[in-house]
């Protein structure tokens, strides 16, 4: 997996490429808390995600969370059908932001 | 297609990971298995091989047999470890409900195993716990 962030002005943009799995999902577990460090929104880009696990909703759960205690926001985007798929059984459409 | 078998023996170790993925991947496209599909497997593998590996044994180290049989649109795997019995199934599915300030992480894996084969069962059998999923195509 590969994360570039990008300082887009009004907040962060992660674009995540690869599989957000159990041993890559700290790793933007960090960058996006590394975000929240330097901006109050940020902005996940799911376009070259097709995979999530259990781990990598971990991840995103600390990212909201992170983003409510901060009063900003963390919006998820691009979502693929799969990973819809995955975030509505899990629950997950209903806490996450996504556009 | 002919039939695929194989067994794996890992190492109880998410390192691992990546080969059991990279082979269910070069195997469900040999069978044209549709990439969400794939995704899908792939996720549930992962679910229960980390289980194993997170807590399947204790101090000592240990291995994960994983048996494959990839025929007819239809993938069948097992994954065996001789850990400490338990059955995953057997625990309460988690409440998808709750806010983001009440979610628990524990016990989602395989709730989305559940929701995502077409059966999964277990059985303790000659001292290991063995998982087996069904997917089809």
């Amino acid at each position: 997996m590969n994360i570039i962030s990008t300082d887009c002005e009004t907040h962060i943009r992660l674009m995540v490429d690869g599989r957000v799995d159990t041993n890559t999902s700290p790793q933007l577990q960090a960058a996006i808390l590394a975000a929240f460090q330097k901006k109050k929104d940020v902005v996940v880009d799911f376009l070259n995600v097709k995979y999530i696990s259990s781990a990598g909703l971990r991840a995103l759960l600390i990212g909201q969370k992170t983003a409510a205690s901060k009063r900003g926001s963390m919006k998820l985007t691009n979502v693929s059908s799969l990973v819809q798929e995955i975030l509505d059984m899990s629950g997950f459409s209903q806490i996450l932001v996504i556009e | 297609m002919e039939t695929i078998r194989k067994e794996l023996q890992l190492q109880a170790k998410t390192g691992e990971l990546d080969t059991l993925l990279g082979i269910l991947e070069a195997d469900l496209d040999e069978a044209g298995c549709p990439v969400d599909k794939q995704m899908a497997i792939g996720i549930c593998a992962e679910e229960i091989f980390v289980n194993i590996a997170n807590y399947a044994y204790e101090q000592e180290e240990g291995f994960a047999w994983i048996s494959e049989t990839v025929e007819d649109n239809k993938i069948s795997l097992c994954f065996r470890d001789s850990g400490k019995p338990y059955d995953p199934l057997a625990r309460e599915d988690p409440d998808t409900t709750l806010s983001a300030e009440e979610r628990q992480i524990g016990g989602l894996g395989v709730f989305m195993v559940k929701k995502m084969s077409d059966s999964v069962t277990y059985e303790y059998k000659e001292g290991k716990n063995c998982l087996a999923m069904v997917f089809s195509w």
